[in-house]
Order: structure tokens, then sequence, then C-alpha cells
């Protein structure tokens, strides 16, 4: 919003706009920065699927059947897509705390930036990373038996970014509340695992009690991950519009109440 | 004691704050402060821990907003027009708030991004500020291996980039050795000079407060003194003189004194002990009209410590890090090997 033509004495002229993308490029700029430097959360991310795949996958593969003769690793496939995105969507937003704890946050707060272009370049920053962690996943899809086109890549990875934001933004709103990192491993195992599990990522749905049907029909990750499915290998359980058109309200509305959120540091 | 007469009556002040009022549930943070700071000044807050000099800077910044009250900071409502404030300062914080996991010059760049500091200036403008804290050749290294006055330099050098029209510090120099302390002060005051910016700080260290032209005293919320340094130490009545004479000459002096200015005097062996308004221009005065030679001469000027002692009954207790600081410093070790 404020572009600062001269501050020297006088006032400061501020220029009143809707997005301030400086600030949004800063923030994004940062995030991924520190992102590629740092590799931790990288390894981690590939860890963490290689487990998940090879090691669950190869447990659970006897015992859970899919519907229609899909193979179970090309089924579970998408889901770990969509795993990627949500542990780093999560973490980028666990980064506000930590920048609220060492000092950083009170820079950005002070900043002439409108709150919600700061929520959209943390959330932006968030889905960029989180897709970048998705789309090194691709490399396992010949040993899951998935055969990737330039296009079914090429869409995947804007429903990653996509769900990453939106994903990112929810993640802000607990943080901009949080105080501790304690606080936040617990959002993570009581908010991310059982989105994961009731998303219909690990197993079919089908069979599973009410509860967590209804769950799922209310969890963004299931959009997320019926869209990647489909475009990957054919399955769906909704239309890719309804899918789509799902993941783009609740990106909306996690941005606007993450910025609300963010009004509300008093 | 008549407060100086403000500047700010013929321009705009740089900060008018009117009945300022922060409480949080039961608690009275700051209570109706009401004071105004002229265009170019260094003012000062001094007062113990938890007075409530951190939540007004606080309410300044727009990071607070006031319970009641109002307070304009470069004419502009700091609950009304935040984004124009915000634009108007500069801020150093009592915690560092720079990014530890990536360079120095990469901090200023991104500050001169959310400030928007024109796109061809910036190059020039964190080579300047590097230059004056003195960091040109550490530009480059990751701040998470810099020491804590290094920090503090980096984050002044911040602070100045987009030429601010305030600059606010909030308890500068706690956990800064010495000749760090005295070089930033340095610093600061060529600035003012260079720049004609006004400077609003916090601090507990009375030499540091030295350095202001006037200094609001707080305690338990409330502003209970407002004057130049000068002024309110001759609140105290007066400095402490000690005047050696000969020992024969003692009772002629007494009676000099007595007779000739009305100075009653308690007489320590062949010192002469006596409290004067303005020792620094009787004494001279005195000692050019006494018919004796002066053997010593001792004049105590009375420090700010002595005005808080007088206006609260207690001093200001002067300590390194609170508890509160430790902890941060703590978990930002912590931080840095973890995650």
């Amino acid at each position: 919003m404020a572009s600062v033509a001269s501050t020297q004495h006088g006032r400061p002229v501020v220029a009143q706009r809707l997005i301030d993308f400086e600030t949004i490029q800063m923030l994004c700029e940062r995030d991924v920065m520190r992102f590629v430097r740092e590799r931790a959360q990288l390894y981690g991310s590939l860890a963490r699927t290689i487990v998940w795949l090879f090691v669950l996958g190869a447990g659970l593969r006897g015992s859970i059947t899919i519907p229609g003769g899909t193979p179970y690793l090309a089924y579970v496939f998408p889901g770990m897509l969509a795993m990627a995105v949500i542990f780093a969507s999560f973490q980028s937003a666990v980064s506000v705390i930590f920048d609220r704890e060492f000092g950083f946050l009170k820079e950005i707060l002070v900043a002439p930036a409108p709150r919600s272009s700061i929520v959209i370049g943390k959330a932006l920053a968030g889905a960029t990373i989180a897709t970048m962690q998705g789309a090194i996943i691709f490399v396992f899809a010949p040993l899951a038996g998935v055969h990737l086109t330039p296009l079914s890549v090429i869409a995947c990875i804007l429903v990653m970014l996509l769900s990453g934001f939106g994903l990112t933004a929810i993640g802000l709103c607990f943080a901009a509340r949080m105080t501790s990192f304690e606080g936040f491993g617990t959002v993570n195992n009581f908010i991310i695992l059982p989105l994961y599990f009731a998303s219909g990522a690990q197993f079919p749905l089908d069979g599973a009690p009410e509860w967590m049907q209804t769950l799922a029909l209310f969890n963004p990750l299931t959009y997320s991950v019926d869209l990647m499915r489909g475009l990957l290998i054919g399955m769906w359980t909704y239309s890719p519009m309804v899918d789509l058109g799902v993941l783009i309200l609740f990106a909306v509305a996690a941005l606007a109440v993450a910025t609300w959120s963010f009004r509300q540091q008093d | 004691m008549p407060l100086r007469t403000e500047r700010a009556t013929q321009t705009e002040a740089a900060i008018e704050v009117r009945d300022l009022v922060k409480t949080f549930g039961d608690f009275t943070a700051v209570d109706h402060l009401s004071f105004s700071v002229p265009h170019g000044e260094i003012f000062g807050f001094l007062g113990p821990n938890g007075a409530g000099k951190s939540t007004t800077i606080k309410m300044l910044c727009t990071l607070l907003r006031p319970t009641s009250g109002t307070a304009t900071v470069n004419g502009f409502d700091v609950a009304q027009q935040p984004n124009e404030v915000r634009a108007s300062i500069g801020i150093i914080f009592q915690d560092y708030s720079l990014d530890d996991r990536i360079t120095a010059e990469e901090n200023l760049r991104f500050h001169c991004m959310i400030y928007h500091v024109p796109r061809a200036e910036r190059r020039q403008r964190i080579a300047q500020v590097l230059e004056m804290v003195d960091l040109v050749d550490r530009a480059n290294d990751k701040v998470g291996t810099f020491s804590g006055g290094m920090k503090r330099r980096l984050e002044i050098a911040r602070g100045l980039l987009h030429h601010p029209a305030v600059l606010f510090l909030d308890e500068p120099t706690v956990g800064l050795d010495p000749q760090t302390r005295e070089r930033l002060w340095e610093q600061i005051h060529a600035l003012r000079q260079r720049q004609a910016m006004t400077v609003f700080m916090t601090t507990h260290y009375m030499d540091e407060a030295e350095n202001c032209d006037r200094i609001g005293i707080i305690d338990h919320a409330k502003l209970i003194a407002l004057d130049t340094p000068q002024e309110l130490k001759a609140m105290i009545g007066g400095d402490v003189v000690r005047l050696g004479v000969a020992e024969t000459n003692v009772t002629a002096a007494r009676e000099f004194l007595q007779q000739g200015y009305q100075i009653t005097t308690t007489a320590d062996g062949n010192v002469l002990r006596f409290e004067v308004d303005h020792a620094d221009r009787f004494v001279p005065e005195l000692l050019q009209a006494m018919p004796m030679p002066v053997a010593s001469l001792e004049i105590a000027k009375p420090t700010l410590n002595d005005v808080f002692l007088q206006l609260t009954g207690r001093a200001i207790r002067e300590e390194g890090a609170g508890g509160n600081e430790r902890l941060r410093a703590q978990l930002r070790r912590r931080g840095g090997k973890g995650a």
C-alpha cells in the first residue's frame, strides 16, 4: 500500500495500493532463498516419501484393494504429492512463529505494508516451497508405476501451488495466534495427519466409518488428492470442476481468515 | 522549575501524545501520558524495567493499539493512519529483529524492498549505511555469525535506510560493552546533525539518558518529570561544594561565605561543605572574590539517579538482561542450531 517518495522531515507520500507487490516479492524471495540454502527440509521430505510410499506402501499393498484394480502404489502416489504439500505448507507457516520468537516478525509488522499483502507473501512463499518439494517426488513416479506426461506434470504443479497457498494460509491463522513452537507441534499432529488420512490419500474411504467420510467432505486435501489422482491415473471421485472450485474457494477463504488474524495482533 | 518552552508551538511536533492510556485487563501499563517532541530533538524516556516505556514505544510504532488518548507521529495519527506512521519511522527494538540466517547485505536489501526505497538508490544507500556502522567488510557474512554489538550496529543501519523522519530506539544499548555504547551514541549524534532526524529513545541507563536533549522520567505508568538533564538535576536543590582552606583560615572563610553570600557551611576539619544552585557558575565567582587562598575544591554534581531517587524514593536498578531477555537469548541459540 505504501510507496514512500520522501520521508525526509516532511510528510511521507504514501500511495494507497491494494496489493504491495514488493513486499510479497520480498517475503517469497526470503523464504525460498532459505529453503534452497538449507537443504534439511528437502531431505526430510524425500525421506518421508520413501518411507510412506515404499515401506508403508509395501506393507499395506496386500491388505488394501483398490476398486477397479488400480495397483496400490499408483493409487497412493498422488497422495504423496499432497502429503509433501501439506507438510511443507504448515512448516512454512511455522516460520512465522520462529520469526516472532527471533524478532524478525516485528521488522515486517512495522513496515508500511498492508497486512493482506504480508499474508499473501507468506502464503505464496509456502505454496512455492511446497510445490518444489512436491515436484521432486515426481522422480519416484516410475517406481510407483505412474506414467507421467508433460501436461499432467504441469497440471499437478498448478494444483500443488493452489493447495499449498490455501494450506499455508490456514497454517498462518494458527501461527498468528501461537507464541511457542511446542504448541505448533500439537497442531501438526492433530491437524496434518487427520487431514491426510481423511482425504483418501492413503486408502479409499468407501469402507471408512461415516464420520471419516463426513470429515473428508470438508477436507480441502480430499479435493487436491482427487484432482491430482484424476490427472495422473485417470481415477476420479468428483468432477475436476468441483475439485478445482472447492480448492479456489478454500484458498480465498483461508486468505481472508489469515489476514483477519494478522490484523488482530494486539 | 518551569518546563522549557516547546519549540513545537510554531511547527507541527514530530511526536504529539495526548492522554495516552494502555491497559491490559486490570493492569494499567501506560497512564494518561501527554508530551510533545519537536522536530530534531533527541528525546529520552527514563525509567525502571516495567515502567511502561516499551508499551509507549509500541503504541507510537503502531504495534499496539492505544486503549484511549491520541498520539501522532510526524503528523499522522497512530491509530487512524498506521501506514503513514510506519512509513515515517525507523525502529531499533529492544530485542534483535534481524534475520540471522541470511547475510547483512540481504537483510538491508529486503528492508529496502518493504520500504520501497527507490531501486536506483538501493545499492548506494546500503553501501552508505554499512560504511557508517563500520560493517562493510562483513556485508556478505551471515548475521548469525555477528557479535551483539555488530548486530545492533546493523539494526541501526537498517533503521536509517529509508531516511525516517523519526527514529525510535528501545533500550538500544542493553547488553553492549561500554565502548560500543559510546560509539553508537557518536553515530546517533552525527546522524541527527546530518539528517535533521528526531530521535525517541527509552533507557534505564543513567549515563545514556545524558545524551538526550530532554528526558521524560516515567515510573508506574506515569510521567513524573519532563525537562532537560541539566534542569532535572537542578531540581535536587543545588550542587555539593567542598572547599579546602588553610587551617588558620577556616573561621574567616566561613564568615566570608555567610556574610557575602548568606551561605551556611559545615566544617569538616579544614574542608567547608555547602550546597549551592549552579555551582559551575558560582564557584569561579567565589574563587575570585575570596580573600584567602583555596587549597582544594570539589564539586559534586547531582546525577539523574539522585533525581529519580528524590522523585520516587527508589533508585533505578541498573541491571543487564532481564529474565525474559535471557530466555530469548537461549531460544535464539537453540533455534540457531536446531531448525
